[in-house]
Protein backbone atom coordinates (compact mmCIF):
# COMPACT_ATOMS: atom_id res chain seq x y z
CA UNK A 1 0.00 0.00 0.00
CA UNK A 2 1.31 3.48 -0.81
CA UNK A 3 2.06 6.08 1.83
CA UNK A 4 -0.53 8.65 2.86
CA UNK A 5 2.03 10.83 4.61
CA UNK A 6 5.64 10.92 3.51
CA UNK A 7 8.01 13.10 5.49
CA UNK A 8 11.63 13.39 4.36
CA UNK A 9 14.59 15.29 5.76
CA UNK A 10 12.41 17.47 7.98
CA UNK A 11 14.41 20.01 9.95
CA UNK A 12 12.59 22.55 12.09
CA UNK A 13 12.87 24.46 15.34
CA UNK A 14 12.25 27.72 17.12
CA UNK A 15 13.95 31.07 16.52
CA UNK A 16 16.44 29.54 14.13
CA UNK A 17 17.55 26.82 16.57
CA UNK A 18 16.71 23.41 15.12
CA UNK A 19 14.82 20.95 17.32
CA UNK A 20 14.05 18.36 14.65
CA UNK A 21 16.97 17.04 12.62
CA UNK A 22 16.29 15.45 9.23
CA UNK A 23 13.29 13.47 10.33
CA UNK A 24 11.98 10.81 7.93
CA UNK A 25 8.57 9.30 8.50
CA UNK A 26 5.99 7.33 6.55
CA UNK A 27 2.38 6.72 7.52
CA UNK A 28 0.13 4.54 5.38
CA UNK A 29 -3.63 4.97 5.18
CA UNK A 30 -5.51 2.79 7.64
CA UNK A 31 -2.61 2.45 10.06
CA UNK A 32 -1.69 3.87 13.45
CA UNK A 33 1.84 5.08 13.92
CA UNK A 34 3.01 5.69 17.49
CA UNK A 35 5.61 8.42 18.05
CA UNK A 36 7.51 7.65 21.24
CA UNK A 37 10.36 9.25 23.10
CA UNK A 38 11.36 11.04 26.28
CA UNK A 39 10.18 14.49 27.26
CA UNK A 40 11.79 17.06 25.01
CA UNK A 41 12.54 14.56 22.23
CA UNK A 42 10.67 16.76 19.75
CA UNK A 43 7.38 14.87 19.40
CA UNK A 44 5.17 17.92 19.85
CA UNK A 45 7.40 19.95 17.57
CA UNK A 46 7.05 17.25 14.91
CA UNK A 47 3.25 17.45 15.01
CA UNK A 48 3.33 21.25 15.05
CA UNK A 49 5.57 21.25 12.01
CA UNK A 50 3.33 18.82 10.15
CA UNK A 51 0.31 21.05 10.69
CA UNK A 52 2.15 24.23 9.75
CA UNK A 53 2.34 25.88 13.18
CA UNK A 54 6.12 25.59 13.00
CA UNK A 55 7.75 26.31 9.63
CA UNK A 56 10.44 23.83 8.63
CA UNK A 57 13.91 24.99 7.65
CA UNK A 58 14.28 22.04 5.28
CA UNK A 59 12.57 18.87 4.16
CA UNK A 60 9.35 17.77 2.56
CA UNK A 61 5.88 16.97 3.93
CA UNK A 62 3.90 15.14 1.27
CA UNK A 63 0.32 14.06 1.78
CA UNK A 64 -1.12 11.84 -0.92
CA UNK A 65 1.36 13.25 -3.41
CA UNK A 66 0.83 16.93 -2.55
CA UNK A 67 3.42 19.10 -0.77
CA UNK A 68 1.96 20.64 2.40
CA UNK A 69 4.98 22.57 3.58
CA UNK A 70 4.02 26.04 2.42
CA UNK A 71 0.28 25.90 3.03
CA UNK A 72 -1.27 28.20 5.63
CA UNK A 73 -2.37 26.36 8.77
CA UNK A 74 -6.08 26.80 8.09
CA UNK A 75 -5.70 24.99 4.75
CA UNK A 76 -4.52 21.78 6.38
CA UNK A 77 -7.95 20.56 7.46
CA UNK A 78 -9.10 21.01 3.89
CA UNK A 79 -6.41 18.50 2.85
CA UNK A 80 -7.65 16.03 5.45
CA UNK A 81 -5.20 16.67 8.30
CA UNK A 82 -6.60 17.16 11.80
CA UNK A 83 -4.30 18.08 14.69
CA UNK A 84 -5.46 17.70 18.29
CA UNK A 85 -2.84 19.74 20.11
CA UNK A 86 -1.11 18.96 23.38
CA UNK A 87 -3.32 20.24 26.19
CA UNK A 88 -6.30 19.49 23.95
CA UNK A 89 -7.33 22.98 22.87
CA UNK A 90 -10.99 22.84 23.79
CA UNK A 91 -12.24 26.43 23.46
CA UNK A 92 -13.33 27.07 27.03
CA UNK A 93 -15.65 29.98 26.21
CA UNK A 94 -17.63 28.06 23.59
CA UNK A 95 -20.19 25.37 24.32
CA UNK A 96 -19.65 21.70 23.62
CA UNK A 97 -21.94 21.96 20.60
CA UNK A 98 -20.13 25.02 19.25
CA UNK A 99 -16.75 23.33 19.69
CA UNK A 100 -17.99 20.31 17.77
CA UNK A 101 -19.53 22.38 14.98
CA UNK A 102 -16.31 24.31 14.60
CA UNK A 103 -14.60 21.05 13.69
CA UNK A 104 -16.71 20.64 10.56
CA UNK A 105 -17.47 24.24 9.71
CA UNK A 106 -14.87 24.36 6.96
CA UNK A 107 -17.01 21.93 4.97
CA UNK A 108 -19.94 24.34 5.29
CA UNK A 109 -22.78 24.47 7.79
CA UNK A 110 -26.29 23.17 7.37
CA UNK A 111 -27.73 19.72 7.68
CA UNK A 112 -24.59 17.76 6.85
CA UNK A 113 -22.75 19.47 9.71
CA UNK A 114 -25.64 18.83 12.09
CA UNK A 115 -25.54 15.13 11.17
CA UNK A 116 -21.80 14.90 11.67
CA UNK A 117 -22.12 16.53 15.10
CA UNK A 118 -25.01 14.28 16.11
CA UNK A 119 -22.90 11.30 15.08
CA UNK A 120 -20.27 12.39 17.59
CA UNK A 121 -22.90 12.55 20.32
CA UNK A 122 -23.74 8.94 19.55
CA UNK A 123 -20.08 7.99 19.64
CA UNK A 124 -19.35 9.98 22.81
CA UNK A 125 -22.34 9.57 25.09
CA UNK A 126 -21.05 11.81 27.90
CA UNK A 127 -20.84 14.78 25.51
CA UNK A 128 -24.48 14.46 24.48
CA UNK A 129 -25.55 15.37 28.01
CA UNK A 130 -23.30 18.44 27.98
CA UNK A 131 -24.24 20.04 24.65
CA UNK A 132 -24.95 23.48 26.05
CA UNK A 133 -22.13 23.52 28.62
CA UNK A 134 -19.24 25.91 28.08
CA UNK A 135 -15.95 24.08 27.67
CA UNK A 136 -14.51 25.30 30.96
CA UNK A 137 -17.13 23.34 32.92
CA UNK A 138 -16.01 19.99 31.48
CA UNK A 139 -13.83 17.45 33.26
CA UNK A 140 -10.44 16.53 31.85
CA UNK A 141 -11.82 13.34 30.33
CA UNK A 142 -14.75 15.12 28.75
CA UNK A 143 -12.40 17.71 27.29
CA UNK A 144 -10.28 15.02 25.70
CA UNK A 145 -13.34 13.37 24.18
CA UNK A 146 -14.51 16.75 22.93
CA UNK A 147 -11.17 17.59 21.33
CA UNK A 148 -11.08 14.19 19.67
CA UNK A 149 -14.71 14.37 18.58
CA UNK A 150 -14.22 17.86 17.20
CA UNK A 151 -11.33 16.67 15.04
CA UNK A 152 -13.41 13.72 13.81
CA UNK A 153 -16.38 15.92 12.81
CA UNK A 154 -14.19 17.13 9.92
CA UNK A 155 -13.74 13.50 8.78
CA UNK A 156 -9.94 13.69 8.44
CA UNK A 157 -7.75 11.25 6.59
CA UNK A 158 -4.83 11.81 8.94
CA UNK A 159 -5.24 12.47 12.64
CA UNK A 160 -2.36 13.97 14.61
CA UNK A 161 -2.88 13.25 18.32
CA UNK A 162 -0.60 14.77 20.95
CA UNK A 163 -0.72 12.77 24.19
CA UNK A 164 -4.43 12.02 24.28
CA UNK A 165 -4.06 9.93 27.44
CA UNK A 166 -2.43 12.67 29.52
CA UNK A 167 -4.15 12.86 32.90
CA UNK A 168 -6.91 10.43 32.02
CA UNK A 169 -8.17 7.41 33.94
CA UNK A 170 -6.91 4.08 32.52
CA UNK A 171 -10.41 3.00 31.61
CA UNK A 172 -10.90 6.11 29.48
CA UNK A 173 -7.50 5.64 27.85
CA UNK A 174 -8.46 2.11 26.87
CA UNK A 175 -11.72 3.41 25.45
CA UNK A 176 -9.94 6.00 23.32
CA UNK A 177 -7.45 3.46 22.02
CA UNK A 178 -10.27 1.09 21.11
CA UNK A 179 -12.01 3.90 19.26
CA UNK A 180 -8.85 4.71 17.27
CA UNK A 181 -8.52 1.05 16.30
CA UNK A 182 -12.15 1.01 15.20
CA UNK A 183 -11.81 4.17 13.10
CA UNK A 184 -8.66 2.82 11.50
CA UNK A 185 -10.37 -0.44 10.53
CA UNK A 186 -13.75 0.99 9.52
CA UNK A 187 -12.82 4.25 7.79
CA UNK A 188 -9.19 3.86 6.79
CA UNK A 189 -8.15 6.70 9.08
CA UNK A 190 -4.42 7.11 9.57
CA UNK A 191 -3.24 8.22 13.01
CA UNK A 192 0.04 9.69 14.15
CA UNK A 193 -0.15 9.05 17.87
CA UNK A 194 2.27 10.84 20.20
CA UNK A 195 2.24 9.16 23.59
CA UNK A 196 4.01 9.10 26.93
CA UNK A 197 1.94 6.06 27.76
CA UNK A 198 4.17 3.71 25.77
CA UNK A 199 2.38 0.46 26.61
CA UNK A 200 -1.07 1.56 25.53
CA UNK A 201 0.33 3.26 22.42
CA UNK A 202 2.21 0.13 21.36
CA UNK A 203 -0.83 -2.02 22.05
CA UNK A 204 -2.84 -0.16 19.44
CA UNK A 205 -0.19 0.95 16.95
CA UNK A 206 0.87 -0.79 13.75
CA UNK A 207 4.12 1.09 13.39
CA UNK A 208 6.25 2.88 15.94
CA UNK A 209 8.79 5.65 15.65
CA UNK A 210 11.18 6.30 18.50
CA UNK A 211 12.61 9.79 18.76
CA UNK A 212 15.53 11.08 20.75
CA UNK A 213 16.93 14.61 20.74
CA UNK A 214 14.99 15.52 17.64
CA UNK A 215 16.05 12.53 15.57
CA UNK A 216 14.28 9.34 14.62
CA UNK A 217 16.35 6.53 16.13
CA UNK A 218 14.05 3.67 15.17
CA UNK A 219 11.12 3.18 12.83
CA UNK A 220 9.72 -0.34 12.94
CA UNK A 221 6.56 -2.39 13.37
CA UNK A 222 5.09 -1.71 16.82
CA UNK A 223 5.37 -5.34 17.93
CA UNK A 224 9.07 -5.31 17.13
CA UNK A 225 9.66 -2.19 19.21
CA UNK A 226 7.68 -3.69 22.08
CA UNK A 227 9.88 -6.78 21.98
CA UNK A 228 13.18 -4.95 21.77
CA UNK A 229 14.31 -4.83 25.40
CA UNK A 230 17.50 -2.87 24.69
CA UNK A 231 15.62 -0.17 22.77
CA UNK A 232 12.97 0.09 25.46
CA UNK A 233 15.60 0.49 28.16
CA UNK A 234 17.57 3.06 26.23
CA UNK A 235 14.77 5.35 25.07
CA UNK A 236 11.47 4.42 26.61
CA UNK A 237 12.40 3.81 30.22
CA UNK A 238 10.90 0.39 30.87
CA UNK B 1 -39.50 65.43 38.58
CA UNK B 2 -39.73 66.84 35.04
CA UNK B 3 -36.05 67.47 35.22
CA UNK B 4 -35.35 63.94 36.37
CA UNK B 5 -37.35 62.49 33.46
CA UNK B 6 -35.58 64.76 31.01
CA UNK B 7 -32.13 63.93 32.35
CA UNK B 8 -32.85 60.21 32.39
CA UNK B 9 -34.10 60.10 28.82
CA UNK B 10 -31.25 62.30 27.67
CA UNK B 11 -28.76 60.11 29.55
CA UNK B 12 -30.13 56.91 28.07
CA UNK B 13 -30.12 58.40 24.58
CA UNK B 14 -26.50 59.49 24.91
CA UNK B 15 -25.73 56.20 26.64
CA UNK B 16 -27.13 54.24 23.70
CA UNK B 17 -24.64 55.96 21.44
CA UNK B 18 -21.77 55.37 23.86
CA UNK B 19 -22.87 51.73 23.99
CA UNK B 20 -22.63 51.42 20.22
CA UNK B 21 -19.27 53.13 20.15
CA UNK B 22 -18.01 51.01 23.05
CA UNK B 23 -19.16 47.93 21.15
CA UNK B 24 -16.93 48.97 18.26
CA UNK B 25 -13.97 49.14 20.66
CA UNK B 26 -14.87 45.75 22.15
CA UNK B 27 -15.13 44.09 18.72
CA UNK B 28 -11.58 45.10 17.94
CA UNK B 29 -10.19 44.44 21.41
CA UNK B 30 -11.55 40.88 21.47
CA UNK B 31 -9.90 39.93 18.21
CA UNK B 32 -6.64 41.83 18.33
CA UNK B 33 -6.06 43.09 21.90
CA UNK B 34 -5.77 46.58 20.47
CA UNK B 35 -7.60 49.66 21.74
CA UNK B 36 -8.49 51.44 18.56
CA UNK B 37 -7.79 55.05 19.44
CA UNK B 38 -8.56 55.91 15.81
CA UNK B 39 -12.18 54.76 16.12
CA UNK B 40 -13.35 58.35 16.64
CA UNK B 41 -11.63 59.83 13.63
CA UNK B 42 -12.79 56.91 11.48
CA UNK B 43 -16.36 57.71 12.49
CA UNK B 44 -15.83 61.39 11.71
CA UNK B 45 -14.54 60.53 8.24
CA UNK B 46 -17.72 58.60 7.50
CA UNK B 47 -19.85 61.41 8.97
CA UNK B 48 -18.22 63.96 6.62
CA UNK B 49 -18.91 61.58 3.77
CA UNK B 50 -22.56 61.45 4.82
CA UNK B 51 -22.56 65.26 4.99
CA UNK B 52 -21.19 65.61 1.45
CA UNK B 53 -23.47 62.98 -0.02
CA UNK B 54 -26.57 64.28 1.76
CA UNK B 55 -25.82 67.77 0.47
CA UNK B 56 -25.28 66.50 -3.06
CA UNK B 57 -28.37 64.31 -3.18
CA UNK B 58 -30.63 66.29 -0.87
CA UNK B 59 -31.41 63.11 1.06
CA UNK B 60 -30.27 62.45 4.63
CA UNK B 61 -30.86 58.73 4.20
CA UNK B 62 -28.64 58.29 1.14
CA UNK B 63 -25.81 59.88 3.13
CA UNK B 64 -26.67 57.70 6.13
CA UNK B 65 -26.48 54.46 4.16
CA UNK B 66 -23.31 55.47 2.35
CA UNK B 67 -21.68 56.38 5.68
CA UNK B 68 -22.47 52.98 7.18
CA UNK B 69 -21.15 51.17 4.11
CA UNK B 70 -18.03 53.31 4.04
CA UNK B 71 -17.50 52.60 7.75
CA UNK B 72 -17.44 48.91 6.91
CA UNK B 73 -14.91 49.45 4.12
CA UNK B 74 -12.81 51.90 6.12
CA UNK B 75 -12.53 49.46 9.03
CA UNK B 76 -11.31 46.70 6.73
CA UNK B 77 -8.88 49.00 4.92
CA UNK B 78 -7.36 50.34 8.14
CA UNK B 79 -6.82 46.79 9.39
CA UNK B 80 -5.38 45.45 6.16
CA UNK B 81 -3.22 48.44 5.30
CA UNK B 82 -2.02 49.58 8.72
CA UNK B 83 -2.99 47.68 11.85
CA UNK B 84 -2.06 44.24 10.51
CA UNK B 85 1.57 45.31 10.73
CA UNK B 86 1.36 45.98 14.47
CA UNK B 87 -1.04 43.24 15.58
CA UNK B 88 1.80 41.07 16.79
CA UNK B 89 4.09 43.87 17.92
CA UNK B 90 4.30 45.21 21.49
CA UNK B 91 0.98 46.90 22.47
CA UNK B 92 2.48 50.39 22.46
CA UNK B 93 3.17 50.15 18.72
CA UNK B 94 -0.53 49.81 17.99
CA UNK B 95 -1.34 52.75 20.26
CA UNK B 96 1.18 54.96 18.51
CA UNK B 97 0.06 53.88 15.04
CA UNK B 98 -3.58 54.54 15.98
CA UNK B 99 -2.72 57.98 17.34
CA UNK B 100 -0.84 58.61 14.10
CA UNK B 101 -4.01 57.75 12.21
CA UNK B 102 -5.92 60.24 14.35
CA UNK B 103 -3.52 63.07 13.49
CA UNK B 104 -3.45 62.07 9.84
CA UNK B 105 -7.23 61.75 9.55
CA UNK B 106 -7.95 65.00 11.36
CA UNK B 107 -5.34 66.80 9.26
CA UNK B 108 -6.75 65.56 5.98
CA UNK B 109 -10.33 66.35 7.01
CA UNK B 110 -9.22 69.86 8.00
CA UNK B 111 -7.62 70.35 4.59
CA UNK B 112 -10.71 69.19 2.72
CA UNK B 113 -13.53 70.60 4.81
CA UNK B 114 -11.83 73.31 6.87
CA UNK B 115 -11.63 73.47 10.63
CA UNK B 116 -14.94 75.19 11.33
CA UNK B 117 -17.99 73.45 12.72
CA UNK B 118 -20.53 72.42 10.12
CA UNK B 119 -24.12 71.64 11.00
CA UNK B 120 -24.89 67.96 11.49
CA UNK B 121 -28.42 67.37 10.36
CA UNK B 122 -30.88 65.35 12.45
CA UNK B 123 -33.47 63.41 10.43
CA UNK B 124 -36.16 63.85 13.10
CA UNK B 125 -37.22 66.58 15.47
CA UNK B 126 -35.11 66.89 18.60
CA UNK B 127 -37.87 68.66 20.48
CA UNK B 128 -39.25 66.50 23.24
CA UNK B 129 -42.84 65.37 22.90
CA UNK B 130 -44.95 65.99 25.97
CA UNK B 131 -46.96 63.45 27.92
CA UNK B 132 -49.53 65.08 30.23
CA UNK B 133 -47.69 68.37 29.92
CA UNK B 134 -44.29 66.88 30.79
CA UNK B 135 -41.67 66.88 28.00
CA UNK B 136 -40.48 63.27 27.84
CA UNK B 137 -38.74 62.11 24.69
CA UNK B 138 -38.03 63.47 21.23
CA UNK B 139 -38.57 61.69 17.95
CA UNK B 140 -34.84 61.81 17.45
CA UNK B 141 -34.26 60.07 20.79
CA UNK B 142 -36.64 57.33 19.69
CA UNK B 143 -34.72 57.03 16.43
CA UNK B 144 -31.46 56.69 18.38
CA UNK B 145 -32.91 54.01 20.65
CA UNK B 146 -34.35 52.13 17.69
CA UNK B 147 -31.20 52.30 15.61
CA UNK B 148 -28.96 51.14 18.46
CA UNK B 149 -31.40 48.38 19.39
CA UNK B 150 -31.51 47.06 15.81
CA UNK B 151 -27.73 47.24 15.65
CA UNK B 152 -27.28 45.33 18.92
CA UNK B 153 -29.74 42.63 17.91
CA UNK B 154 -28.04 42.27 14.54
CA UNK B 155 -24.59 41.95 16.09
CA UNK B 156 -25.88 39.48 18.70
CA UNK B 157 -27.52 37.40 15.97
CA UNK B 158 -24.35 37.47 13.90
CA UNK B 159 -22.29 36.16 16.81
CA UNK B 160 -24.66 33.55 18.16
CA UNK B 161 -26.56 32.36 15.09
CA UNK B 162 -24.16 32.34 12.16
CA UNK B 163 -21.12 30.33 11.12
CA UNK B 164 -19.17 33.54 10.59
CA UNK B 165 -19.96 34.65 14.14
CA UNK B 166 -18.86 31.31 15.53
CA UNK B 167 -15.58 31.60 13.64
CA UNK B 168 -15.06 35.14 14.89
CA UNK B 169 -15.62 34.15 18.51
CA UNK B 170 -13.41 31.08 18.22
CA UNK B 171 -10.62 33.09 16.62
CA UNK B 172 -10.85 35.75 19.31
CA UNK B 173 -10.57 33.23 22.15
CA UNK B 174 -8.14 30.68 20.71
CA UNK B 175 -6.50 31.79 17.47
CA UNK B 176 -4.08 28.86 17.25
CA UNK B 177 -6.70 26.18 17.81
CA UNK B 178 -9.05 27.96 15.42
CA UNK B 179 -6.47 27.87 12.65
CA UNK B 180 -6.04 24.13 13.19
CA UNK B 181 -9.80 23.83 12.72
CA UNK B 182 -9.66 25.62 9.39
CA UNK B 183 -10.55 29.15 10.47
CA UNK B 184 -8.79 31.85 8.48
CA UNK B 185 -8.03 33.93 11.57
CA UNK B 186 -6.58 36.86 9.62
CA UNK B 187 -9.86 37.18 7.76
CA UNK B 188 -11.93 37.16 10.95
CA UNK B 189 -9.78 40.01 12.27
CA UNK B 190 -10.42 42.06 9.14
CA UNK B 191 -14.10 41.31 9.49
CA UNK B 192 -14.04 42.43 13.13
CA UNK B 193 -12.47 45.75 12.15
CA UNK B 194 -14.96 46.18 9.33
CA UNK B 195 -17.85 45.54 11.68
CA UNK B 196 -16.39 47.94 14.23
CA UNK B 197 -16.05 50.53 11.47
CA UNK B 198 -19.74 50.21 10.68
CA UNK B 199 -20.82 50.30 14.32
CA UNK B 200 -18.60 53.32 15.00
CA UNK B 201 -19.95 55.10 11.93
CA UNK B 202 -23.50 54.61 13.15
CA UNK B 203 -22.59 55.93 16.60
CA UNK B 204 -21.00 58.99 15.02
CA UNK B 205 -24.00 59.71 12.82
CA UNK B 206 -26.30 59.43 15.83
CA UNK B 207 -24.27 61.53 18.25
CA UNK B 208 -23.05 64.41 16.08
CA UNK B 209 -26.43 66.14 15.68
CA UNK B 210 -26.69 66.33 19.49
CA UNK B 211 -23.40 68.20 19.88
CA UNK B 212 -21.80 71.21 18.27
CA UNK B 213 -21.86 69.62 14.84
CA UNK B 214 -19.30 68.30 12.42
CA UNK B 215 -15.62 68.98 13.08
CA UNK B 216 -12.47 66.86 12.59
CA UNK B 217 -12.15 66.51 16.38
CA UNK B 218 -15.89 66.16 17.04
CA UNK B 219 -15.62 62.56 18.30
CA UNK B 220 -12.74 63.06 20.73
CA UNK B 221 -14.88 63.47 23.83
CA UNK B 222 -17.29 60.77 22.69
CA UNK B 223 -14.32 58.46 22.41
CA UNK B 224 -13.34 59.11 26.04
CA UNK B 225 -16.87 58.39 27.23
CA UNK B 226 -17.18 55.27 25.10
CA UNK B 227 -13.79 54.02 26.19
CA UNK B 228 -14.91 54.46 29.80
CA UNK B 229 -18.12 52.60 28.96
CA UNK B 230 -16.14 49.73 27.46
CA UNK B 231 -13.87 49.52 30.52
CA UNK B 232 -16.85 49.75 32.88
CA UNK B 233 -18.53 46.87 31.09
CA UNK B 234 -15.36 44.86 30.56
CA UNK B 235 -13.44 45.17 27.30
CA UNK B 236 -14.14 41.54 26.43
CA UNK B 237 -17.89 41.73 26.79
CA UNK B 238 -20.25 43.05 24.10
CA UNK B 239 -23.11 42.92 26.61
CA UNK B 240 -20.92 44.81 29.06
CA UNK B 241 -20.35 47.52 26.45
CA UNK B 242 -24.09 48.09 26.25
CA UNK B 243 -24.59 48.31 30.00
CA UNK B 244 -21.43 50.38 30.40
CA UNK B 245 -22.63 52.80 27.74
CA UNK B 246 -25.96 53.32 29.43
CA UNK B 247 -24.31 53.76 32.84
CA UNK B 248 -21.88 56.36 31.50
CA UNK B 249 -24.67 58.16 29.67
CA UNK B 250 -26.78 58.40 32.82
CA UNK B 251 -23.87 59.46 35.03
CA UNK B 252 -22.92 62.22 32.59
CA UNK B 253 -26.48 63.40 32.31
CA UNK B 254 -27.16 63.48 36.07
CA UNK B 255 -23.84 65.11 36.90
CA UNK B 256 -24.32 67.67 34.15
CA UNK B 257 -27.89 68.35 35.20
CA UNK B 258 -27.69 68.32 38.99
CA UNK B 259 -24.08 69.32 39.65
CA UNK B 260 -22.38 71.29 36.93
CA UNK B 261 -21.89 70.59 33.25
CA UNK B 262 -18.23 71.53 33.67
CA UNK B 263 -17.89 68.57 36.06
CA UNK B 264 -18.88 65.89 33.54
CA UNK B 265 -15.36 65.12 32.25
CA UNK B 266 -14.26 64.67 35.88
CA UNK B 267 -17.22 62.38 36.51
CA UNK B 268 -16.20 60.18 33.57
CA UNK B 269 -12.64 59.94 34.83
CA UNK B 270 -13.87 59.28 38.37
CA UNK B 271 -16.03 56.43 37.12
CA UNK B 272 -13.13 55.01 35.13
CA UNK B 273 -10.80 55.08 38.14
CA UNK B 274 -13.45 53.64 40.46
CA UNK B 275 -14.11 50.68 38.17
CA UNK B 276 -10.42 50.03 37.63
CA UNK B 277 -9.87 50.00 41.39
CA UNK B 278 -12.86 47.86 42.34
CA UNK B 279 -13.26 45.55 39.36
CA UNK B 280 -10.38 45.95 36.92
CA UNK B 281 -11.85 43.40 34.52
CA UNK B 282 -15.06 45.40 34.23
CA UNK B 283 -18.50 44.73 35.67
CA UNK B 284 -19.08 41.84 33.24
CA UNK B 285 -15.73 40.13 33.61
CA UNK B 286 -17.32 37.27 35.60
CA UNK B 287 -15.10 34.30 36.31
CA UNK B 288 -12.59 34.44 33.53
CA UNK B 289 -12.29 31.03 31.97
CA UNK B 290 -8.94 29.36 32.11
CA UNK B 291 -7.01 29.70 28.89
CA UNK B 292 -6.12 26.19 27.75
N1 LIG C 1 7.89 27.32 21.77
C1 LIG C 1 9.14 26.89 21.92
N2 LIG C 1 10.17 27.77 21.83
C2 LIG C 1 11.44 27.34 21.98
N3 LIG C 1 11.80 26.07 22.20
C3 LIG C 1 10.83 25.14 22.30
C4 LIG C 1 9.44 25.51 22.16
N4 LIG C 1 8.69 24.39 22.29
C5 LIG C 1 9.57 23.37 22.51
N5 LIG C 1 10.83 23.82 22.51
C6 LIG C 1 12.03 22.98 22.70
O1 LIG C 1 12.01 21.98 21.73
C7 LIG C 1 12.44 20.74 22.27
C8 LIG C 1 11.42 19.67 21.97
O2 LIG C 1 10.21 19.98 22.65
P1 LIG C 1 8.88 19.21 22.33
O3 LIG C 1 8.70 19.16 20.87
O4 LIG C 1 7.81 19.86 23.13
O5 LIG C 1 9.18 17.76 22.88
P2 LIG C 1 8.21 16.60 23.37
O6 LIG C 1 6.83 16.90 22.87
O7 LIG C 1 8.79 15.37 22.79
O8 LIG C 1 8.26 16.58 24.86
C9 LIG C 1 12.67 20.99 23.74
O9 LIG C 1 14.05 21.13 23.96
C10 LIG C 1 11.97 22.28 24.03
O10 LIG C 1 12.66 23.01 25.01
MG1 LIG D 1 5.04 17.13 23.90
Amino acid sequence: MSALLEVTGLTAGYHGVPVLHEVDLTVRAGTICAVLGANGAGKTTLLRTLSGLVRPAAGRIVLDGAELRDLPVHELVRRGVAHVPEGRGVIAELTVDENLRLGGLWRGGGRALRQAVDQMYELFGPLAQRRGYPGHLLSGGERQLLALGRALVGRPRLLLLDEPSLGLAPRLVAQIMALLRQLRDDTGLAVLLVEQNVRSALSVADQAVVMSLGRVVTAAPAAQVADDAALRHAYLGF
Amino acid sequence: MDRFVFLTVDGLSRGAVYAAFALALVLIWRGTRIINFAQGVMAVVTAYLAYSISNATGSYWVGFIVALASGLVLGAVVELAVMRRVEHAPPLNAVIVALGLVLFGQGVLGMIYGNQYRPAEAPFSRVAMTVAGVPVVSRYDLFVFGAVLVLMLAVAALFTRTATGLRMRAAAFEPMVSRLLGVNVARTLTLGWALAGLVGALAGLLVLPTGLGLHPTAMDLVFVSAFTAAVVGGLDSPAGAVVGGLVVGLVLSYVGGYVDSAATPLAVLGLLVAVLLVRPGGLFSGTTARRV
